[in-house]
């Protein structure tokens, strides 16, 4: 009796498995000792290193980090996040970021690097980060366009790259679907181009693109779990809020300008910088088929676009020394994002409520099963 | 009692969802399911004609007050950028935006559009910024033809930059030591210091370029010098080759433009010859070299 009662207290268990990377681990330029000093965060790093990185983070830390690969890419390349929560018997809810899927945005990549290092570095001394970190798992993918992005490590011709790196069909000769206009999300509509050389090809067809077929896989089997999605860019220093497309407002307009504008707020307090926070189709222009666009269709309430420093000046090719600064803004914004969605999970009237009610009915019957 | 308890508990775990997360069910993300009354945001209509398989909106250009937040205005504002870098950069004065305060637009019969913008500029060098005032048209009508500018601006040219710019003027004028470089900045941001100037002067000579190519559809940086060559010094201008990558936003695309230019102190920049590169599509497969 006492056994069956509390295995129905109990919240229901499904475990997810997790899966350890399997990532080659070719390059170890980096010592142990170097990638724990500050310098590492100040530079741009290649796909190896990154890699490298990944398996080191759960090496120095594998009571709350584990990855997963969830896909491939065109040139059969891993798509690994890395998985960084403590560890529960429970299902938990979720916070997505993923970045680098333009591959010449490469403070992107840096920044998720940055974000993983900062919520491992605080989670045993910050009491909101541990209690995030109870209470959620952070999926993080630090580089999404995988191909992409090694390409544009090639040389310097090959830099501005944007794109996947799949080639054009039909006899189109260019190389590369814009992934972020290739999602089931209004697809193909408004902001994209059907030739195969534009930046923002949207592919012959909604995920066409193995990495955005991933991305879309793995949100359909969380989209119950995740409280927020994150997805990094560069660069214009925006907040964007769903939806890309100019007739379309999501339901919960009102509280995703109301949740970016604090987080635009909280950026400016840590270098005095502006981020404007709006639609895409109002503060930049209109577009379709994004990733951000999709989470919020099948159900996250909190889904935002970061274009990250700067305006223009610099462009694509941030320079390392506005590595930390940006990264530390941007966190400041995540942050106070990822506290908004967790708070509203575990801290909101109905959470509150039904919580209540459970520690009545549950001290209620140990009471009654005791008198018994 | 008890098994009344441990109903209830098991019909509490049963009936629990999530109070906070909407649940989509259904085959695929519905289309326009979010349609709501007021999601057209005042002053912007769209209308929205089948084409075959995809849809064409259509948009009616705002009218009147602009949000300063929103892109109408932004693109002017970087338009406004562009031509005061034309007026007054140099090797030492680069104008950035910082802050569009305010705007309108509105339609000028057989004209075009007309924008009234008030703007806060920046000098990247001094970091010096400034109140300006603009008013531009972008021309309607057939052909593309560079927008009109004209801007004053206050306190925004404070910096004294006189004195560098005379000592590097004299310093590149000597036909024995010419000037080249690539790459500025490198794929990490970098570029070496004696570089930087010769960036800078990239910057204003590009805007000649971005300011005549610009409209209401486009906003442009210039993204890096790919390479550049100083030439010969000729009539007490120095003279320059470059080949210049300026991004243009709304399409994302990267594009080409060689420019041969002359500028001194007294002269400022002046372009002579812009030339558009053509896109080199069978560049793009994928190197021998596998990672």
């Amino acid at each position: 009796m006492m056994m069956l009662g509390l295995g129905s207290v109990g919240l229901v268990l499904l475990s997810l498995a997790v899966q350890s990377g399997h990532g080659a681990q070719d390059s170890d330029v980096w010592s142990t000792e170097e990638t724990t000093e500050r310098n590492y965060y100040t530079r741009y790093h290649n796909m190896s290193d990154i890699t490298a990185w990944m398996e080191q983070m759960k090496r120095e830390n594998p009571d709350v980090v584990s990855s997963m690969v969830y896909g491939q890419t065109y040139e059969r390349r891993d798509i690994t996040l890395l998985k960084i929560g403590l560890s529960s018997t429970g299902r938990k809810k979720a916070i997505w970021m993923d970045c680098g899927i333009h591959a010449r945005e490469w403070i992107a990549p840096a920044f998720c690097q940055y974000f993983v290092r900062e919520i491992l570095r605080t989670y045993k001394t910050d009491t909101k980060v541990n209690e995030m970190m109870k209470n959620l798992d952070f999926y993080i993918t630090p580089v999404l366009n995988v191909d992409g992005y090694i390409y544009s490590w090639h040389n310097a011709s090959t830099r501005l790259w944007r794109k996947s790196r799949s080639p054009g069909t039909g006899g189109c000769t260019c190389y590369g679907t814009d992934l972020n206009r290739n999602f089931y999300a209004n697809w193909g509509m408004v902001g994209v181009s059907t030739d195969c050389c534009s930046q923002t090809y949207c592919g012959t067809k909604a995920i066409s693109e193995s990495e955005a077929r991933a991305v879309t896989d793995m949100l359909g089997k969380m989209r119950e779990d995740i409280l927020a999605f994150l997805t990094i860019h560069s660069y214009g220093q925006l907040l964007l809020v769903p939806y890309g497309h100019p007739n379309i407002s999501a339901p919960n307009y009102d509280e995703l300008m109301e949740v970016g504008l604090g987080a635009a707020k909280a950026i400016k307090a840590v270098h005095g910088m502006d981020y404007t926070v709006g639609t895409s189709p109002d503060v930049l222009y209109a577009n379709s088929g994004s990733s951000r666009d999709f989470a919020r269709l099948i159900g996250i309430p909190l889904s935002f676009t970061f274009e990250l420093r700067d305006k223009g000046e610099h462009g694509f090719e941030l320079p390392e020394d506005q590595i930390q600064p940006t990264c530390e803004e941007a966190y400041a914004g995540a942050h106070h994002i990822i506290t908004y969605a967790h708070d509203k999970a575990f801290y909101s009237s109905a959470a509150t409520i039904t919580a209540t009610l459970w520690t009545t009915l549950l001290a209620a019957w140990v009471s009654s099963a005791t008198l018994l | 009692m008890g098994w009344t308890l441990l109903i209830l508990l098991v019909v509490l775990i049963l009936v629990q969802g999530n109070p906070t997360v909407t649940v989509r069910t259904g085959s695929g993300p519905p289309v326009g399911s979010d349609q709501h009354p007021n999601s057209v945001p005042l002053g912007e209509d769209t209308q929205t004609t089948t084409e075959g398989e995809s849809e064409v909106v259509e948009k009616v250009m705002t009218t009147g007050m602009l949000n300063p937040s929103h892109y109408p205005a932004r693109r002017a504002a970087t338009v406004v950028q562009h031509y005061l870098n034309t007026r007054y950069g140099s090797p030492y004065r680069w104008i950035f935006l910082s802050k569009v305060h305010s705007g309108s637009a509105e339609d000028v019969a057989e004209m075009g559009r007309k924008y009234q913008l008030e703007l806060t500029m920046q000098e990247m060098i001094s970091n010096v910024s400034g109140q300006c005032s603009a008013e531009l048209l972008f021309p309607g009508g057939e052909g593309q033809s560079a927008p009109q500018v004209q801007a004053s601006c206050e306190g925004l040219l404070q910096s004294n930059t006189t004195a560098q710019e005379e000592a590097f003027y004299q310093q590149h004028r000597a036909s024995n030591n010419l000037v080249s470089g690539n790459n500025i900045p490198d794929s990490y941001g970098h570029m070496e210091t004696s570089m930087k100037p010769f960036w800078q002067l990239a910057g204003v000579a590009s805007s000649f370029i971005m300011l005549r190519e610009s409209n209401e559809s486009t906003l442009y940086n210039m993204a890096q010098v790919a390479n550049f060559t100083q030439l010969e010094t000729e009539n007490d201008q120095l003279r320059f080759n470059y080949h210049v990558l300026l991004h243009e936003m709304i399409s994302q695309e990267i594009i080409h433009w060689k420019l041969l230019f002359t500028w001194s102190p007294e002269q400022g920049v002046k372009v002579l010859q812009t030339e558009l590169q053509p896109k080199c599509n069978h560049c793009e497969a994928p190197p021998n070299t596998t990672n």
